[in-house]
C-alpha cells in the first residue's frame, strides 16, 4: 500500500507528460523511423521537398486553428484555395497582365486574396450574425467555391510560365523554400496576435465561454468574423502557393481534401474542437507530422489509399489523447 | 441499530496534495443525514469515493453491514446508492417516461419496450411526488424544478437504500421545495436513507435528523440536528467561536444608514417579454436596493434589461438623468454598469483561462497599448485585486476552474470592480459559496457602496436582503408589485410581502 501511494504521483506525472507532449513524441518516433528505414531521408533534397509540401498545410492549419478556437470549423478552405488559385493566372495572363507585367503580378497576388477575404466575410457573417452552425455555414462555400473556380476556368487546366509568380512556390532563401519562411513568419505574427492582443484574448474567451465573453462586453460577432476572414485569407495564400509550385492551376484539384488535412493538423497540434485554445505552433507541428507520415508511406512504396487510412489513425489518436486529457 | 453506511479513516490525495484526511460518515437506516462544510472541505470528494467515482487511498467503507469496494457509479447504483447531482444527467430531448425507466424498461415479447406499461409506471411514480404531467412529452419542455424531481423519481424507482442529494433545492422555488421535502419524508418513512448536502442551513432543521460537519478534509463533528443551532453549524464549518459570530451579525452587508439623494438609475415600466412585463425602480448613490421575489418572478430578467442583454420593448431607463437604452452589454459597461451573473459556470467564468485573464476580461478595451495588451499594467492590477479581495490562488496564471466556488466568485466580482462601475447589479452573489467567502463577498459589496456607488442586489436569501438593502423591490410574475423600506424590514415582513401577492393571484 505504501509503495502504491509513493508511486502514484510519479506515474501520473509521466502519463501527463506523455499526453501534453504527445505531438513531439510522435514526431520523434517518425523521424527515428525514417532515419533508419527510408533511403536518403537525411538528404537536403528530401528536406526541401517536405518543407515546400508542409508549408501550405501549415498555413491553412493555422487559420483553421483560429476558427476552431472560437468553437467553429471551416470546411471551405480547400474551395477557397481553388478559387484564389484559379484567379491568379487569369489575371497575369490577361491582356492587361501581359501588357503591364509588374502591375499584373501585383494584381494577381492582390485580387485573389480579396476574393478570399470576401469568402471569409461570407462565412463569418453566416456563422456569427445569422447564427448558423459553422459546419453547415461553411458547407455552402465548400460546395460552391470550387464550382465557381471551375466555371471561371471553364474546367481547364491553366498552365503558365511566370518565374516571378512561381517564386512564391519555388523560390529559396538561405537554401530553404520561400514558403517555409513565409509559414514561419505567419506563425510568429499569429502567435503574437493570439497571446498578446485584445483580439486574441477575446478569441480564446469566446471559444472558452461565449456567453461569459458577451456579458463581459466582448465583441463576439466581430471577433468570430475576424477568425473566419483570417482563415480564408490564409487559405487563399496557400492556393496561390500551390499554383506557383505547379506552374499550373487546376481548379478541380487545388486544395482538394485540404479541409481534412488542416483540421487534422490543428487537432494533432492540440486545438480543442469545443474551442478556447489556439496553439499556433501546435498547428505547424501537426502539419509536419501529417506531411511526414504521408512522405514516409510514399517513400516506402505504400499506396495512396493506405496513406489515407494512416492519416485517419493519426486523427483518431489525437482525439483520443484530447479526450483523456480532459479528465 | 447497525448503521446502513459507515465510512471511517478515509484518506485521499490528488497529486500528493491531501483532499481528505481521516474523514468519516455514518448513516443509520431511514435517516435523513445532512453533510455540510465550506467549499473545498471535501464533501464532494467524500461522496465521489462513496459512489465509486474516485478510489480511496486509505480507510474502510461498510455498506449494509459488509465491506464495500465499489469501483464505478454503475456498481454503486446496483448496490442501492442513488445519486442526484447538481448538474442533472438526464436526456432533455427524450420523453419523461424514457428518462425514468431508462436502463430498466418494461419489455414485451422479449425485446420490444412495452410503452403503455412504461408510461403507466412513470405516472405512478411521479404521482407519489404530487406531479401530474404528460409523461410522453420531452423532459426538456419542463422547468428545471420538474426535471430535478424527475431525477429524484428515477432514483427512487430503482429501489435505492441510500439517496444522495447534492444541493437539491438550489433551483427550486418555495412550493417545489415543499414537494421535495414531502418526498424526503416519504423516503424516510419507507426506510430509505437520504444524504442531504446543502448550503441552505435553514432547510436542514426542517428535514434532517443528524448533521456531519466537514472542514479541511476532516470530519469535525456529527450530532443530532435538534441539539444544535444555525450559529453552531456556521461556527463548526468555519472553525470559529459561535458567540463571536453572533455579535457580528449573520451577514456583512449591513450599513450605517447614510443615504444620498442623487438618483443614479431610474427604471420606468420596463418590459422585455413575457417574463418581464412591468418593472420600475429607482436607485440612489450609496444605496443597496434589493430585488425580492420567488424563482421566475422576473428578477434576473430585470437585471438583464438594464444591462442590455434583453431588448426593451416598452418603458424607459434613465441613467444619471439621461435616457439610456443599451443594445449590448458592452454599451452598459461603457456607461458604468456591471452585472455579476447568477450562473457562474455558464455565464461567468471562462474555465480554460487563468485567474488573470478572467479578471481583466471586461476591462480589455482599456488595456490596449501599442496594439497589444499592456501585460505589465494587467499583472499589477490583478496582483492588487488578489491581495485586496483575499483571493486564494497559487498564482495569477492558475486556471480559474481549479479555484473553489467562493474564490471564483471573488475573481468575477473583481472583474467588475476593476471596470470602476457606478452601478453593480449582483444576481445571487453568494449562492453556492461557503460561509467564509460569503461574509468576505458581502463586506466587499458593503465597502463598494460606502464609496458612494450603488448596488442592485438579487438574492434568494432573505437575511441578505433584510440586513443589507436600503429598500427592497418585491417582484411577482414579471412585475414590480411593492416596495419595503429599511429600517424596519424583517424577514417576516418580506415573506408576507412575497406571500401576499402569491396569494392574491391564486
Amino acid at each position: 500500500m505504501t509503495s502504491l501511494t509513493t508511486n502514484e504521483p510519479i506515474r501520473a506525472d509521466l502519463v501527463g507528460r506523455l499526453k501534453n507532449h504527445g505531438g513531439l513524441i510522435a514526431l520523434g518516433v517518425i523521424l527515428v523511423f525514417n532515419i533508419l528505414v527510408t533511403p536518403n531521408f537525411l538528404h537536403t533534397q528530401t528536406l526541401a521537398v517536405n518543407i515546400s509540401q508542409v508549408a501550405t498545410i501549415a498555413i491553412v492549419a493555422m487559420g483553421m486553428t483560429l476558427v476552431i478556437a472560437t468553437g467553429g470549423i471551416d470546411l471551405s478552405v480547400g474551395a477557397v484555395m481553388a478559387l484564389s488559385g484559379a484567379l491568379a493566372p487569369l489575371i497575369f495572363m490577361s491582356d492587361f497582365g501581359v501588357a503591364y507585367p509588374v502591375l499584373g503580378l501585383i494584381a494577381a497576388l492582390f485580387f485573389p486574396l480579396v476574393a478570399a477575404l470576401i469568402c471569409g466575410l461570407f462565412n463569418g457573417v453566416i456563422v456569427a450574425v445569422l447564427k448558423v452552425q459553422p459546419i453547415i455555414a461553411t458547407l455552402i462555400l465548400f460546395i460552391s467555391g470550387r464550382g465557381i473556380a471551375q466555371v471561371l476556368t471553364n474546367g481547364n487546366l491553366q498552365t503558365f510560365s511566370n518565374p516571378e509568380f512561381s517564386y512564391l512556390g519555388t523560390g529559396k532563401i538561405l537554401g530553404f523554400p520561400f514558403q517555409g519562411w513565409l509559414a514561419v513568419a505567419i506563425a510568429c505574427i499569429l502567435f503574437w496576435v493570439v497571446n498578446r492582443t485584445v483580439f486574441g484574448r477575446y478569441l480564446l474567451a469566446i471559444g472558452g465561454n461565449e456567453r461569459a465573453a458577451k456579458l463581459s462586453g466582448g465583441p463576439v460577432q466581430r471577433v468570430k468574423i475576424g477568425a473566419y476572414v483570417i482563415c480564408s485569407m490564409l487559405s487563399g495564400l496557400a492556393g496561390l502557393i500551390v499554383v506557383a509550385i505547379n506552374s499550373a492551376s487546376d481548379a478541380a484539384r487545388n486544395g482538394n481534401l485540404m479541409e481534412l488535412d488542416a483540421i487534422a493538423a490543428a487537432v494533432v497540434g492540440g486545438a480543442l474542437l469545443q474551442g478556447g485554445k489556439a496553439p499556433i505552433f501546435g498547428a505547424i507541428l501537426g502539419a509536419v507530422i501529417i506531411q511526414l507520415v504521408k512522405y514516409t508511406l510514399l517513400a516506402n512504396g505504400v499506396e495512396d489509399e493506405v496513406a489515407l487510412i494512416a492519416k485517419a489513425l493519426i486523427i483518431l489518436a489525437a482525439v483520443y489523447i484530447q479526450q483523456a486529457r480532459k479528465e | 441499530m447497525a448503521p446502513l453506511l459507515a465510512m471511517s479513516g478515509i484518506e485521499k490525495h490528488f497529486a500528493g496534495i491531501p483532499a481528505l484526511q481521516g474523514a468519516a460518515l455514518e448513516i443509520a437506516p431511514g435517516e435523513v443525514h445532512a453533510l455540510i462544510g465550506q467549499n473545498g472541505a471535501g464533501k464532494s470528494t467524500l461522496i465521489k469515493i462513496l459512489t465509486g467515482l474516485y478510489r480511496r487511498d486509505e480507510g474502510t467503507i461498510d455498506f449494509l453491514g459488509s465491506p464495500s469496494h465499489l469501483t464505478s457509479p454503475r456498481e454503486s447504483q446496483i448496490a442501492g446508492i442513488a445519486t442526484i447531482y447538481q448538474e442533472l444527467n438526464l436526456v432533455p430531448l427524450r420523453s419523461v417516461s424514457e428518462n425514468v425507466v431508462m436502463g430498466q424498461e418494461p419489455k414485451k415479447l422479449g425485446y420490444l419496450i412495452d410503452w403503455p406499461e412504461a408510461h403507466r409506471r412513470t405516472r405512478e411514480i411521479l404521482s407519489r411526488f404530487g406531479i401530474e404531467i404528460d409523461v410522453t412529452a420531452p423532459l426538456g419542455s419542463y422547468s428545471t424544478a420538474i426535471q430535478q424531481l424527475v431525477a429524484i423519481a428515477r432514483a427512487v424507482s430503482m429501489d435505492a437504500k441510500l439517496v444522495i442529494m447534492d444541493e437539491p433545492t438550489s433551483s427550486l422555488d418555495t412550493s417545489e421545495v415543499e414537494i421535495l421535502f414531502g418526498v424526503v419524508k416519504d423516503l424516510k418513512a419507507s426506510g430509505v436513507s437520504v444524504l442531504y448536502v446543502s448550503h441552505f442551513l435553514d432547510e436542514l432543521f426542517q428535514i434532517c435528523d443528524r448533521v456531519t460537519i466537514m472542514r479541511d478534509g476532516q470530519t469535525v463533528g456529527c450530532q443530532d440536528i435538534a441539539d444544535t443551532t444555525k450559529l453552531d453549524l456556521i461556527a463548526g464549518m468555519l472553525g470559529r467561536n459561535a458567540s463571536e459570530i453572533a455579535s457580528e451579525g449573520l451577514t456583512e452587508l449591513a450599513g450605517d444608514g447614510t443615504t444620498y439623494d442623487e438618483i443614479v438609475l431610474q427604471v420606468d415600466n420596463v418590459a422585455t417579454g413575457p417574463r418581464l412585463t412591468d418593472f420600475s425602480m429607482t436607485l440612489h448613490r450609496g444605496e443597496i436596493v434589493g430585488l425580492g421575489g420567488l424563482l421566475g418572478s422576473g428578477r434576473t430578467e430585470a437585471a438583464r434589461s438594464i444591462f442590455g442583454v434583453d431588448h426593451i420593448t416598452n418603458g424607459s431607463i434613465k441613467l444619471k438623468g439621461a435616457e439610456f437604452n443599451p443594445a449590448e452589454p458592452s454599451d452598459a459597461i461603457r456607461a458604468g454598469i456591471g452585472l455579476l451573473t447568477e450562473d457562474r459556470k455558464e455565464e461567468g467564468i471562462v474555465p480554460h483561462m487563468s485567474v488573470r485573464e478572467n479578471l481583466t476580461l471586461a476591462l480589455l478595451p482599456s488595456m490596449r497599448k501599442n496594439g497589444q495588451i499592456d501585460l505589465e499594467k494587467e499583472r499589477a492590477l490583478v496582483e492588487d485585486f488578489i491581495r485586496k479581495l483575499g483571493i486564494k490562488t497559487s498564482h495569477m496564471d492558475q486556471p480559474i476552474r481549479e479555484l473553489s466556488g467562493g474564490n471564483q466568485q471573488k475573481v468575477l466580482l473583481a472583474r467588475w470592480l476593476a471596470t470602476k462601475p457606478d452601478i453593480l447589479i449582483l444576481d445571487e452573489p453568494t449562492r453556492g459559496v461557503d460561509v467564509g467567502a460569503k461574509r468576505e463577498i458581502q463586506s466587499i459589496i458593503r465597502s463598494f457602496v460606502d464609496e458612494g456607488h450603488a448596488v442592485l442586489l438579487i438574492s434568494s436569501e432573505f437575511e441578505e436582503l433584510v440586513e443589507g438593502a436600503n429598500r427592497i423591490v418585491v417582484m411577482h410574475e414579471g412585475k414590480a408589485v411593492s416596495e419595503l423600506t429599511n429600517p424596519g424590514i424583517t424577514e417576516n415582513a418580506l415573506v408576507k410581502a412575497l406571500a401576499h401577492h402569491e396569494g392574491a393571484t391564486t
